[in-house]
């Protein structure tokens, strides 16, 4: 048996792009400031082109057909694309369903036999149900490739070291403390202290949510190469409720000078360098 | 009797998902009231055990309840994996033993950290950790 909507679709190719074209402006489809239509009216044609190019009537009924490699392709392709773009999830969908009402459209104006309607109308129904899924799996593909790379962008940002005075450094450090993340503060430490010469050096963790052994373990072995450079160090900004902690947990930390806060350890740096921060004498008014 | 409240569940694959369980555990412990004293003990047992469940068995799952003793409310965490399991509890109860070159605080540290701990290990087959802290514990 021929199969009609093989035949319906490839002689009608122009009128379904119309169609599809008309569907996505009525569905708000179009985001004019995401894709212009050009673009858009581009990337459907390509889309519709490749899939009646595939489209045969051995590989109709079935979707895994290698055939339609090349249609997934491209979807896959407008899905991440639209992905990063920041389209909704909505907007894709509507996309690619919006293909479906069109050829089901068409088909429904050429086939007038209810019969062979039915059994064509649900052949499309479920290709083209196939290639949604396809643009949902790589749509959040998309996302993820999105998210995984701010996951990386917030790990990279290098904690920076601050010079607060001559010979004094200071190194807020916010987040977790993990292995690869000591590794970079204690390289940027080590190598600034050489660089300027400071011999203290202020290690803040008002920014790190808890201390467990491991980070405490970091902790310690930065303070350990700090006083091999010949330096000393400081770590403040410890909280009521992670002392706490700290000593239910067992570590012991009093081999290593701790403040509670960054200004009472700038007090006590200036002391080891024995400066002196005075209030200004004013000049008495007679 | 301790009766479960309600529950949740987290996979952890990757020393990222640590930083998801301690927010979740921070979200629970908030909801019943945790002070913040109780909350940072909870929150630094769980990323103790969450660590060595990452190091040692390379992951498992976390189930997050909220459980209730009589008038007091908690927050009870179980840790599984199927990892090579602990050969011998009680020295690794022990403070300063180790045999991943780490501090050797994290089990018995957690034990001090919580209220309630238990430990069931199985070599080669996996172990399961489950804690409780109360609210007022």
């Amino acid at each position: 048996m021929k199969n009609e909507a093989v035949k319906v679709i490839k002689a009608k190719k122009k009128y379904i792009l119309e169609q599809w074209f008309q569907n996505q402006l009525e569905n708000d489809g179009l985001r004019e400031d995401l894709i212009t239509n050009e673009d858009q009216r581009i990337q459907s044609e390509e889309l519709l082109n490749s899939l009646t190019a595939s489209i045969s009537d051995n590989n109709f009924d079935n979707f895994q057909s290698r055939d339609f490699e090349k249609v997934e392709e491209i979807l896959s392709g407008i899905a991440i694309a639209r992905a990063r773009r920041g389209f909704s999830p909505r907007e894709t969908g509507a996309y690619v369903f919006s293909l479906k009402t069109a050829l089901l459209k068409t088909l429904s104006e050429e086939i007038s036999d209810p019969k062979v309607l039915y059994t064509e109308s649900m052949r499309i129904n479920s290709l083209l149900d196939n290639f949604s899924i396809i643009t949902f799996e790589t749509f959040i593909k998309g996302r993820e490739d999105v998210i995984l790379r701010q996951t990386d962008e917030i790990t990279e940002i290098s904690t920076p070291v601050i010079k607060v005075w001559d010979g004094i450094l200071a190194l807020p450090i916010i987040g977790t403390l993990d292995s690869s993340r000591t590794q970079v503060v204690m390289e940027n430490l080590l190598q600034e202290i050489v660089e300027t010469g400071s011999s203290i050096a202020i290690l803040d963790i008002s920014g790190v949510p808890a201390i467990d052994t491991l980070v405490a373990q970091h902790l310690i072995k930065t303070v350990s190469a700090t006083r091999l450079m010949g330096a000393e160090c400081i770590i403040s900004g410890i909280r009521p409720e992670i002392a706490q902690t700290v000593v239910h947990l067992g570590i012991d930390l009093s081999e290593i000078v701790t403040k509670a806060t960054l200004a009472s350890a700038l007090k006590m740096a200036f002391g080891m360098i024995e400066l002196e921060v005075r209030k200004k004498a004013t000049p008495k008014v007679l | 009797m301790i009766v479960t409240l309600s529950k949740d569940s987290i996979k952890i694959t990757r020393e990222q998902d640590t930083i998801f369980l301690r927010n979740r555990v921070k979200e629970w412990a908030t909801k019943i009231g945790m002070g913040l004293v109780n909350q940072t003990k909870l929150i630094t047992a769980a990323s103790e055990l969450v660590r060595n469940m990452l190091k040692y068995a390379g992951g498992g799952t976390v189930d997050i309840e909220i459980v209730s003793k009589g008038r007091e409310n908690g927050v009870k965490l179980i840790f599984s994996d199927k990892g090579p399991g602990i050969k011998d509890i009680n020295l690794a109860m022990r403070d300063g033993y180790t045999t991943g070159r780490s501090l050797g605080l994290g089990l018995p540290g957690t034990r001090r950290l919580v209220s309630e701990f238990e430990i069931q290990s199985v070599v080669d087959e996996g172990t399961t950790i489950s804690i409780i802290k109360w609210k007022n514990g």
